[in-house]
């Protein structure tokens, strides 16, 4: 099946327009792509007439023109013969919003329409669903534009069975400034689901990172997920909800009862070097170090910090997730030294954390991010930057992404997010560098490189 | 690839609904895992003659369809050095339920581990490693993998356990053969990959692992309904 139409469409048709109620699902849809998006759109419902003085098509294939996409917002016992109507008019694919279907005990209609689409090679994402977010291109959101949090277009895809899980993550991907290649809902995912999209956006130039919210697979198929995901060139991160087993049956062995349904999904995903985000907090972090970086490392951090206090705190969450922060060799220690301005070489510490103290200027964090990229002690740099100090400039942000644009070793860095540190942020993120507004925040972008088990 | 005689095994198991220990055995043999040498016998003199044949001290074993879990029914007597205890043990595990006889096998020492299986609904084949004994539940200190899985995946199961110093060496003891261990666990993973569709778990506890190798000292094959 091609999903190139259901995800680059020149052209589209909203089915179940309402001619009285602009407050239609079908008619929010339209009246955003009418007006916001490239993308040419036409109205259908079989009663015809006009809708904002544009004709209303009776049928999908009364429309002169070839459609890429339908999106369809009729009742679910309309939808078998919409989409049989699509299929006639060789649609390029669908979205179908309603619902309906399985989740209220219509399998059957569900299986119809699966089985019309299958036989045809018509692909659509749903049905029971928010179905496709592309940013400044188009989407399928019956959420009004004046309300939706827009993030802004970049390289990560999300990929989720809940709608508003996907709304969510958009309002925090806004908040931290991570772009967005694609989100796509797939609610029931009768026909297209998560193994699909996989494979299809491993392919897509636009996307660098792959996200996952899942609820649960089906029958083998996560053996086939995983597969797919470890032999997949980019960063696959999967978020798992309904972790607590539903009622914990009694088992008959040992390894019954020991390798419950969540253990093996969670550990199963570490074999096969997926990046398994424990909650949406760290959804995010993976998101933003991952659309970075996406080399695997094996878990030897290097940090740098202008306070002791906060070096400490990062040891212990780092050291909590399995992650190493070494004492450097005297040879590396030597070098971060010799690269300290006179001022800071007496009192800094460069053993692991390196301490530049509050004294420090932005040519100890350069000196210091310049030694820790030279050796080979350490494979990501946390920096944890304190912007109170008197002696650091808004200009630190941009210069520390030069050394990474020069040396290429990983880094992450915690900034305390206000308004008057916006120019060292953005000297960061505007650089490909993620930055975190917390300690924690960025030490999950630093695990997030270690996607694979350790052995 | 399953043979003839494992099939044959398997399906005369079909009853019960799960593989009774001196048959379990026998598939894990055939599947080239170290199992110890043991005799089921069915009489008294039959068990004195095994014991003989073994050399004292054995482990003897109740074999009954009717008892899964064998140490809850004290069905299990380890390190016995007499006749005089071999029969009083016979005599007392002939009572069982559905008695079928006893099994009367050579010991075997070393750290006690679990080799586990589970068809998974959404993996399928799984394995799990950790440490075993009758206290496995208890600490939970187990890992679990994909099947089939690599000597790779091994030495990352290991790294991943609590009591991984156990197989190191540990206050003095010799570190366990990781190669017995490793090559155990994979052929393990590759027999299940054979019985997805006829099992619905697989316990291997304890697997008795030393520096001299590891060997599957008690092992329990639950099929699953349709076999």
């Amino acid at each position: 099946m091609d999903l190139n139409p259901l995800f680059h469409p020149k052209s589209m048709a909203v089915i179940g327009i309402s001619l009285s109620n602009d407050r239609h699902p079908a008619n929010v849809i339209y009246d955003k792509i009418n007006l916001r998006y490239p993308v040419k759109v036409f109205p259908v419902n079989p009663k015809g007439g006009q809708l904002h003085r544009n004709q209303v098509y009776k049928d999908i294939t009364e429309i002169p023109e070839p459609i890429d996409l339908a999106v369809i917002a009729a009742r679910s016992t309309y939808v078998p013969a919409i989409v049989r109507g699509c299929i006639e008019k060789k649609v390029g694919g669908a979205t179908i919003i309603s619902g309906g279907f399985a989740e209220v005990g219509r399998q059957d209609l569900q299986a119809e329409i699966v089985s019309m689409a299958r036989a045809a090679e018509f692909p659509f994402i749903g049905p029971n669903c928010l179905g496709i977010y592309a940013p400044d291109r188009f989407d399928t959101f019956f959420l009004p534009g004046q309300r939706l949090i827009r993030p802004e277009s970049g390289n990560v895809a999300v990929i989720s069975q809940s709608g508003g899980v996907l709304v969510d993550q958009m309002v925090k991907f806004k908040a931290q400034g991570i772009g967005l290649s694609i989100g796509v809902s797939i609610g029931n995912k009768a026909l297209i689901r998560e193994i699909d999209l996989l494979e299809y956006l491993a392919q897509d130039p636009g996307t660098r990172v792959i996200a996952f919210y899942v609820e649960g697979f089906g029958q083998g198929e996560g053996r086939t997920f995983v597969k797919a995901a470890h032999q997949c060139p980019k960063p696959v991160i999967v978020l798992k909800a309904g972790k607590s087993a539903a009622g914990s049956r009694a088992a008959s062995s040992h390894t019954a009862s020991l390798a419950g349904d969540y253990t093996v999904f969670s550990q199963v995903l570490a074999q096969h070097c997926i990046a398994e985000a424990k909650s949406e907090y760290e959804l995010l972090a993976f998101c933003e170090a991952l659309s970075c970086y996406q080399d695997t490392i094996d878990g030897r951090i290097g940090i740098i910090t202008a306070s002791g206090g906060h070096g400490v705190l990062a040891v212990d969450i780092l050291s909590a997730h399995g992650l190493e922060v070494s004492p450097l060799s005297q040879s590396a220690q030597k070098d971060i030294y010799n690269r300290l301005t006179p001022s800071v070489q007496p009192i800094a510490s460069v053993g692991n954390p390196v301490d530049l103290t509050g004294s420090a200027a932005d040519e100890d964090f350069i000196g210091a991010a310049i030694a820790m990229s030279r050796t080979s002690e350490i494979e990501c740099i946390l920096l944890l930057i304190l912007p109170y100090s008197p002696s650091l400039s808004p200009e630190l942000g941009a210069r520390l992404s030069q050394i990474y644009q020069t040396e290429k070793k990983p880094m992450a860095a915690y900034v305390p997010h206000e308004d008057k540190y916006r120019m060292l942020i953005e000297g960061f993120e505007l650089n490909n560098i993620p930055v975190s507004d917390s300690v924690e925040g960025a030490a999950l972008m630093v695990e997030a490189l270690r996607r694979c088990q350790p052995c | 690839m399953l043979t003839d005689a494992m099939t044959t095994i398997l399906a005369a198991a079909g009853e019960t609904g799960w593989v009774l220990e001196p048959d379990a055995k026998r598939i894990l043999d055939l599947a080239g895992i170290p199992i110890p040498n043991f005799i089921l016998a069915a009489t008294v003199d039959d068990a004195l003659r095994a014991a003989g044949k073994i050399g004292y001290p054995v482990a003897t074993k109740i074999v009954s369809p009717a008892i899964l879990h064998k140490t809850e029914f004290d069905g299990v007597a380890l390190g016995l050095k007499t006749d005089e205890a071999l029969k009083a043990v016979f005599d007392r595990f002939k009572r069982f339920d559905q008695f079928k006889g006893v099994l009367v096998e050579e010991m075997v020492a070393g750290v006690e581990l679990i080799v586990g299986a589970k068809i998974d609904y959404q993996f399928g084949p799984v394995v799990l490693l950790g440490i075993g004994g009758i206290g496995v539940e208890l600490y939970g200190d187990t890992t679990v993998r994909m099947a089939p899985v690599s000597a790779q995946d091994v030495r990352s199961m290991v790294h991943q356990l609590k009591g991984r110093r156990l197989l190191e060496g540990f206050r003095g003891s010799d570190p366990v053969d990781m190669k017995s261990l490793s090559d155990l666990v994979v052929r393990f993973s590759e027999l299940i990959m054979d019985l997805e569709a006829r099992i619905t778990s697989i316990d291997l506890n304890p697997v008795m692992c030393s520096s001299e190798g590891c060997i599957v000292a008690d092992a329990r094959i639950i099929l699953s309904e349709n076999t």
